[in-house]
């Protein structure tokens, strides 16, 4: 097991080069660069640009460099010093920028996460074992209302019930008084009552479409002659179906963690730009924008980085949870 | 009390003579019915069936699938799927003096929880998906302990690596942390058997255990469970549809058929005096296989040169050196094996699961590339072919010639294509044929292997087993071949069906010329069918000789003790459990 972790590792320094290098590519295709997208809006809004300026920052930057220099100097900072580079649209280090987000974006990742496995697995077990029941069909419905509904509206709709009715404050994660205060118990609880409606709605297509994988895969499994086995050993019917058909059923709900996680950082987007969120997809959306481009390259290999570790870790359990895979 | 009835009558003969009047019985089964609720219309699965069993007595239920046998055997454990319901009847237990109704206790209730596995154990036909594979044997049997016998932890490990021995699985403190899928069919099935007597049930049901094994395995699987039958005195329900396996074991057998038990009797009296014309018929299926070939066998042969001529074929897997040098581990899967194949006959390919039977078919076809060796195909007069020099192109021209026929007619076809689109499916490939040719070629087809040929716009899930296996058969005459090699093209069907399957190929050959290679491990079949067979162990050939020679008067030990394996359908002359062993 643990020389097959080594080797794993091993492997994914090959794939994270050339990672770096599609990231570094993907940055650098659009036409013009940094300078150029601001000089544009320089003149847009009537400002005087200089050229002999605008001359000396393409210096500066390296703009003038050849692209290989460029990735170099990029990869070499990043490997050696963990310099990621520096935004030019903010002036700061891109991994400052990096890191302040990322804490944010993380916990809610991580309590959609949970909250997503929290619904979607009993549900799931409950609509296989009573399969075309009425509330199977209950659950379906709303597993297809969650799917289908675009995930700003929901957003919307849940802002505006908690303001209105519940009296909330709604977007970002902390009410205004507590942004920049020092962390107190205040604060978490404060923390809690905002965590509720972006959890909810990044979690809801996740949980529906989850219920529908496991409904599916336990449905297969349940008439498979080793949950006979157990039925005729005597065993009591909710263990049966926990112990036997769900562990089995369970494989593709962890193998999806793989892409779970690069999904939480630019997948919610959307979402967060709505709520006014302090994570990590609005900025590489601002990034991308504003070619910024050492910010948006850093965010693009972050996720590349973030999808192989995904892929390590469901890997791993999927190992610990089928001995048919650890074994072959 | 012998009465003669019409069907769906039970027909009871010799039953008196062979009990004592005084032995109660441990379970009996008193009119039991039960439906299965479709969406449009009742199945009767099972209808009004009585029988009894007795300690240290073997009832055999028979009847081909789909005749209620393993519905049956599960109600008594109470274990109905779900549109399943029983609606008759009684199920009366008697193990310690207070009778029980099992039909009568609440649905999962901790009476019939009890009596799963506590009472009454359940071994199956597959070993392979009867055993959760993520889990170890041992905690699987160790699971029935802890829940019957309320040992602890360390008495059930205990417990268990002795009920592994019991069984003769060798190394059982080894083998109680192993996992299903590092075990062998055979030894699967043991593991099963512990796990169903771990508790010590006053009855075992038995549901087709050994289909799904080979002959060797077969009966020491059966010996095994006669034994254990024995010095435990459990009542033994075996269902099968095996009437070798019926002859071999069975005290008294019950013959079902479309959900009844249409005649019930000791096994003497079913076997050589049966009444009702449905035992008869499948009597003569099975008899009619074991005579050997009944096909004209007058074909004028030896001067003619073989068509096909296999040399020194040897197929090696692993063996590759590993990242650091180190060579791998080896398998000569097929090795070295050579032989003739002659224009017109049927060679019989026979050996248990691993000898690279399968193996050898695919490195004739080159499905899979053979490492060492020479394949001569000879198509037409003084033409040679040799086929591992083949290019892509000519090779599929050779797969034109030689086709082959699966052995899972359920797997085999696609269930989202119609029969029509199945069995075109080669021509279309092979392209030059118009739509309307192709449909005319597909009915002809349909009618040699005796199908409607309106059946062509059907899909595969219309037809049963054996006609599933005739469109496949279709299928591979499709492009008009030279040799088809037959895959245990028979092995998944029942008694009566494949003697029909088997005399439908005889019939094609006769039409249309064609040679087989015929890969099983169903020696009686074999013999029906084959003028030569080739014995496989190990990837060699043993013994390669006529039908006739192998099976009655074979000269190695290994085909000896793989003939005397092969259960005999007749129960006054009992073959199997006194075999010879063979060690290797």
């Amino acid at each position: 097991m643990i020389r097959y972790i080594f080797k794993r590792l091993v492997y994914m320094i090959p794939t994270l080069f050339g990672m770096s290098l599609i990231a570094f590519l993907i940055i650098q295709l659009p036409p013009g660069d940094y300078l150029t997208s601001m000089i544009a809006s320089m003149t847009q809004s009537g400002q005087n640009v200089d050229p002999r300026q605008i001359a000396l920052l393409r210096e500066i930057y390296g703009f003038d460099d050849p692209i290989h220099v460029q990735y170099w100097k990029w990869i070499t900072g990043i490997v050696t010093r963990g310099d990621f580079g520096h935004s030019f649209e903010w002036n700061r280090p891109v991994s400052d920028l990096i890191w302040d987000r990322m804490g944010g974006t993380l916990t809610l990742s991580i309590a959609s996460l949970l909250f997503v496995w929290a619904v979607s697995i009993p549900i799931g077990i409950y609509s296989a074992v009573r399969r075309h029941s009425i509330s199977d069909h209950v659950f379906t419905f709303f597993g297809f209302l969650g799917l289908a509904i675009p995930n700003f509206i929901l957003a919307l709709t849940l802002m505006y019930v908690s303001y209105r009715f519940l009296g909330q404050s709604v977007g970002g994660l902390y009410s205004p008084e507590y942004v920049g205060a020092p962390m107190s118990w205040g604060k978490l609880l404060d923390f809690l009552a905002h965590l509720w409606i972006p959890v909810i709605v990044i979690g809801t297509a996740g949980t529906a479409k989850l219920i529908r994988i496991l409904r599916a895969n336990l449905t297969d499994e349940l008439h498979k002659p080793y949950v006979v086995t157990a039925r005729a050993k005597g065993l009591p019917e909710y263990k049966v179906v926990l112990k036997y058909p769900v562990r089995i059923a369970l494989n593709p709900v962890v193998s999806a963690i793989g892409w779970v996680l690069p999904e939480l950082v630019s997948g919610i987007t959307i979402t967060a730009i709505v709520l006014n969120l302090p994570t990590a997809g609005p900025l590489l959306l601002r990034a991308l924008i504003s070619q910024d481009m050492y910010l948006a390259g850093s965010f693009i290999l972050l996720m590349g980085v973030l999808t192989l570790v995904g892929m390590l870790i469901s890997d791993i359990l999927l190992a610990l949870l089928d001995p048919r895979i650890r074994f072959r | 009390m012998t009465e003669v009835s019409a069907v769906g009558e039970i027909t009871r003969v010799g039953e008196t003579a062979q009990r004592p009047a005084s032995s109660d019985p441990v379970l009996s089964v008193e009119g039991l019915s039960l439906d299965f609720l479709l969406r449009r219309h009742i199945l009767h699965a099972v209808r009004n069936v009585s029988f009894t069993l007795e300690r240290g007595k073997t009832l055999c239920l028979v009847g081909e699938s789909g005749s209620g046998k393993s519905v049956t055997a599960r109600a008594l454990m109470r274990i109905v799927d779900k549109p399943g319901k029983i609606t008759g009847g009684k199920v009366v237990l008697n193990t310690d003096g207070n009778p029980v109704d099992v039909t009568a206790l609440p649905d999962g209730s901790k009476e019939i929880l009890k009596l799963r596995g506590g009472k009454i154990g359940l071994i199956f036909q597959e070993p392979m998906s009867s055993l959760s594979p993520v889990h170890t044997i041992g905690s699987q049997i160790i699971e029935v302990l802890r829940l019957h016998r309320a040992m602890s932890k360390k008495e059930a490990r205990a417990e268990t690596i002795e009920l592994l021995r019991q069984v003769e699985i060798s190394n059982p403190e080894e083998m109680i942390d192993r996992y299903t899928f590092e075990f062998s069919g055979g030894m699967r099935q043991r593991a099963m058997i512990a796990m169903a007597l771990a508790c010590d049930p006053d009855i075992l049901i038995a549901d087709e255990p050994t289909t799904a094994l080979d002959v060797t395995t077969q009966a020491d699987i059966l010996g095994l469970i006669k034994r254990l039958q024995t010095s435990r005195g459990m009542a033994l329900l075996l269902i099968t549809h095996d009437l070798g396996v019926v002859a071999e074991v069975a005290d008294e057998v019950a013959v079902m058929r479309y959900g009844r038990i249409v005649e019930m009797g000791d096994v003497d009296t079913i076997f050589h005096a049966p009444q009702h014309p449905y035992t008869k018929r499948l009597l003569a299926s099975t008899v009619k296989l074991e005579k050997g070939r009944a096909a004209s066998q007058s074909r004028p042969r030896a001067e003619t040169v073989p068509i096909l001529s296999v040399r020194d074929v040897t197929k090696v897997y692993g063996g590759a050196k590993e990242w650091f040098g180190k060579a791998a581990f080896a398998l000569k899967a097929v090795d070295s094996v050579s032989f003739d194949l002659h224009a017109g006959e049927n060679l019989g390919i026979v050996g248990e699961s691993g000898s690279g039977k399968t193996t050898l078919g695919r490195l004739i076809l080159r499905v899979t590339e053979p490492s060492e060796g020479a394949i001569i195909y000879r198509p037409e007069r003084g033409e040679e072919v040799d086929v591992r020099a083949l290019s892509k192109d000519k090779l599929r021209d050779f797969h034109r010639q030689v086709r082959l026929v699966f052995q899972d007619p359920f797997a085999s076809l696609n269930p989202r294509m119609t029969v029509k689109q199945v069995i075109a499916d080669p021509l279309v490939v092979s392209g030059g044929m118009t739509g309307k040719a192709i449909e005319e070629k597909v009915a002809h087809l349909l009618e040699l292997v005796g199908l409607d040929p309106l059946a062509m716009e059907r899909y595969p899930h219309a037809f049963s087993g054996g006609q599933r296996q005739r469109i496949g058969i279709a299928r591979a005459l499709a492009l008009d071949p030279k040799i088809i090699i037959a895959d245990e093209a028979t092995s998944a069907l029942d008694g009566s069906i494949r003697s029909q399957i088997l005399d439908l190929l005889l019939d094609i050959q006769r039409q249309l010329d064609l040679s087989y290679i015929f890969i099983s491990h169903d020696i009686s079949t074999v013999r029906y069918f084959c003028d030569r067979v080739a014995v496989m162990h190990k990837g060699k050939i043993v013994e390669l000789d006529t039908a006739e020679k192998i099976c009655t008067t074979p000269e190695e030990a290994y085909t000896k003790s793989l003939i005397s394996a092969v259960p005999s359908p007749d129960p006054r002359n009992k073959r199997m459990l006194h075999r010879h062993r063979f060690q290797a």
